[in-house]
């Protein structure tokens, strides 16, 4: 007998806690509001574990419905839950995570006004994010999909009244539409094709089709349409560019949405759809192109960034280019676990880097930061333990989870030592600007003002001291921040220790399960390879001791620049100038965009929608017509003259009509 | 015997005089007798009819009409002479107002 999990309650007990907090929340007290959002989000998290204790008993998958929502002649979505090991791993991080940042936020925006809007916000974000992980077919998923993007929107634009996090906010909705877009329409496809949303029935059906190997036919298109969502969500490029602007919203938000959660979505349903990417290895070798220059370009952008939490949005970009590289080879398991590992440290550094804002009131620029270490040691070696892990040290999680990726990229059937080397190299720059990160903040001379009104005229008007620590100084953030973020480093050093191996295994009943024929006979040949691999010279321990050495090498380098000799960057940007420029500029990507789609798109829309069509066209008929009646009655008017004498001439002139016609019709 | 055809014409050429002065005249008084004319412009078709078709339908008729142009001149002069005292003038343009 399967026990019944009440999955629905996972997704919808968030939901009652936005609900009360976005209803009654602005009468309540901070205390209340806080308690009601940790309440819902720790039952969900307790929820989750309770599955996760009763998983190796369930049958698995396990699947709850609940209700029937959409009929349509042979066509049905229920409203059903879908519980397997994929989804249990994105369960456990999201619930996880999820409530070690909610815990988070109620120390970092007790300041904040908003504070039980803030909370309504982010359980919303966990209903949806629940919601799209626990989905059983494409349209519940979609739903999370479309609603963790409002939600983000929401969040981004939390400090409304700032101008460029309103219009942060809008971009990322935008953005996030044009993937939408290739998402929704490769539903329609699935819809038209396969007759059904369910990802069982989906699955089944696709399995029985042969991989598309030479020719790209309906899965691939499907798969690439696919990726464009994906590719949304997770900022990949071309569509990464509301990532980085996403950091105007509060820092929880940024660490929950924008680097744990949200932005992984597209890499689940990538994992999630594998069926499908399987047998269209034109899809799946464009999503490891994508994710393979994402990785890079974004590590670049990265190192010449000066806002810490623009460093660590790139680098966010840039470690999901990784999950997409792994997905891209079809290493599904590795890109899933780097994926948890990432929730983790990269939920730490964002976590972190929000403490140290909060401890120097509102400064995000690492050029007025330095020597911090000995003010906050809790955020410095929480953070230490995160950069570290980011970096790819082992034996922190990131170096376990990174290194399995880059092996897969090298040996999998569909991988190339091309995406390795480029993998290795960005993990080079990863270590770098991570370093240079740690180097700038927490080494060196305090660089920002020392005076006590700080929080008054900058930037951010996030993270103003609590009160029981006054205005003065350097302080480290109160406890209920430092759990989090000591939860999370143990998190990010043990994360990885499950190892690959036992992670893929474990995982493998979900990505093995519909193999097709042809790919089981190339990953048998890919781990023949492999094999040979590693009877050739312990290749894949050869491997290891490069990206080892590329982290290394990475943290000498900033150790050199940023530490040893700090005039040394400013001579070396000036020495490559134009294209130090264009790299702090982000490769002007973003004036790129506006003169590519923004301004064609204003224009048109100015020009030819507004002006030619809908003032040239339809006021145009409206007003020609008032027009024109009104120019014919006013003619007509002048018949109603008031003279009687012009009255009698009508009278004439009409009985001499009648007249005139009775008489043509007598003597026709 | 004269034909029916001069009869009518002879009407219509009546009726017609009195429609032209009814809209080109100014004068009231000359307004009210080419209303008069078109009248009796009527009534000659009338009778020519009557004759023709040998009934008392039509000359009867035309008794009517005289009944009704003789109350209207009276009516109509009296009208006349009150607008001719309260606005000294007989020019219909000038009348084009209800109140003084």
């Amino acid at each position: 007998m399967t026990p019944k999990l009440h999955l629905w309650l996972i997704p919808v007990l968030p939901l009652i806690g936005a609900a009360i907090n976005g209803l009654f929340g602005r009468r309540f007290s901070r205390q209340t509001v806080a308690a009601v959002a940790l309440a819902f989000c720790g039952a969900a998290f307790v929820l989750a574990l309770w599955a996760a204790a009763l998983f190796s008993s369930l049958p698995v998958p396990h699947l709850e419905s609940l209700a029937t929502w959409i009929r349509a002649g042979s066509f049905q979505v229920d409203f059903a839950f879908y519980l397997d090991q994929l989804s249990l791993v994105m369960l456990l991080v999201v619930t996880g995570v999820g409530f070690l940042i909610h815990i988070y936020s109620v120390g970092y925006m007790w300041q904040e006004g908003g504070f039980y809007r803030f909370f309504s916000y982010l359980n919303l974000f966990m209903f949806f994010m629940l919601t799209l992980v626990l989905a059983n077919n494409y349209l519940m998923m979609f739903i999370g999909w479309e609603g963790v993007g409002l939600a983000s929107y929401l969040l981004i634009g939390f400090w409304f009244t700032k101008d460029s996090a309103a219009s942060a906010g809008k971009k990322a909705f935008i953005v996030n539409r044009v993937g939408d877009f290739g998402f929704l329409i490769a539903l329609l496809l699935l819809i038209k094709h396969f007759g059904s949303l369910n990802f069982e029935q989906v699955f089944q059906s696709a399995s029985k089709m042969p991989a598309e190997a030479a020719e790209a036919g309906l899965l691939t298109a499907i798969g690439l349409l696919l990726m464009l969502g994906a590719a949304g969500k997770s900022a990949q490029i071309p569509l990464y560019v509301w990532l980085p602007d996403a950091m105007e919203g509060p820092t929880p938000v940024s660490a929950l949405i924008h680097a744990a959660t949200m932005v992984t979505a597209g890499v689940y349903m990538v994992a999630r759809s594998h069926v499908i990417f399987d047998r269209a290895p034109m899809a799946l070798m464009g999503v490891a192109i994508i994710g393979t220059l994402t990785s890079l370009f974004a590590a670049t952008i990265g190192v010449a960034q000066t806002d810490i939490k623009k460093v660590l949005a790139y680098s966010t970009i840039s470690q999901l280019g990784y999950m997409f590289m792994a997905c891209g080879v079809a290493a599904y398991s590795a890109g899933i676990f780097h994926l948890m590992t990432h929730a983790f440290f990269k939920g730490l550094l964002f976590l972190a880097a929000g403490s140290v804002i909060h401890a120097i009131g509102g400064e995000q620029d690492m050029r007025r930061m330095g020597g911090l270490k000995e003010h906050i040691p809790w955020t410095f070696w929480t953070m230490t333990m995160a950069t570290f892990a980011i970096a790819g040290f082992p034996p922190f999680a990131g170096f376990v989870s990174k290194d399995a990726i880059l092996w897969r990229a090298y040996s999998s059937p569909y991988g190339s030592s091309v995406y390795w080397a480029i993998g290795v190299f960005t993990a080079l720059l990863t270590s770098f600007y991570m370093f240079r990160l740690w180097f700038l903040t927490f080494f060196g001379e305090y660089r920002g003002e020392r005076s006590g009104d700080h929080g008054g005229a900058h930037a951010q008007p996030a993270a103003d001291a609590p009160p029981e620590h006054g205005h003065g100084g350097i302080h480290e953030s109160p406890k209920v921040m430092l759990v989090p973020l000591v939860i999370l480093a143990v998190l990010s050093v043990a994360g990885g220790w499950v190892g690959s191996a036992r992670f893929e295994k474990f995982l493998s009943p979900v990505f093995h399960a519909g193999a097709p024929a042809s790919n089981a006979e190339q990953a048998a040949a890919g781990e023949t390879r492999a094999r040979e691999h590693k009877e050739e010279g312990a290749s894949e321990a050869l491997l290891t001791g490069v990206s080892i050495g590329a982290a290394a090498l990475g943290l000498y380098l900033a150790w050199l620049l940023y530490y040893r000799r700090p005039q040394l960057p400013r001579q070396i940007a000036d020495a490559l100038g134009g294209f130090y420029y264009a790299v702090a500029n982000k490769y002007h990507v973003d004036e790129l965009y506006a003169i590519l789609f923004v301004k064609p798109l204003l224009d048109g829309s100015t020009r030819i929608l507004w002006q030619s069509i809908d003032q040239d066209v339809i006021d145009a008929t409206l007003d020609n017509s008032a027009d024109g009646a009104r120019h014919l009655s006013d003619s007509l008017r002048h018949m109603q003259s008031g003279n009687l004498r012009s009255y009698a001439g009508w009278i004439a002139f009409g009985a001499a009509a009648v007249i005139a016609y009775m008489i043509w019709m007598g003597t026709r | 015997m004269v034909p029916l055809s001069y009869y009518l014409a002879l009407s219509g050429i009546l009726f017609a005089c009195g429609v032209t002065g009814f809209l080109i005249k100014r004068n009231i008084i000359t307004i009210f007798m080419s209303i008069e004319l078109m009248l009796n412009g009527v009534n000659l078709s009338f009778v020519a009819f009557a004759a023709q078709w040998g009934t008392l339908k039509g000359q009867i008729f035309v008794f009517f009409v005289m009944v009704v142009a003789a109350a209207e001149a009276a009516v109509g002069l009296a009208i006349i002479i009150a607008v001719y005292r309260t606005r000294e003038t007989l020019n219909v343009d000038r009348v084009n107002l209800l109140k003084l």
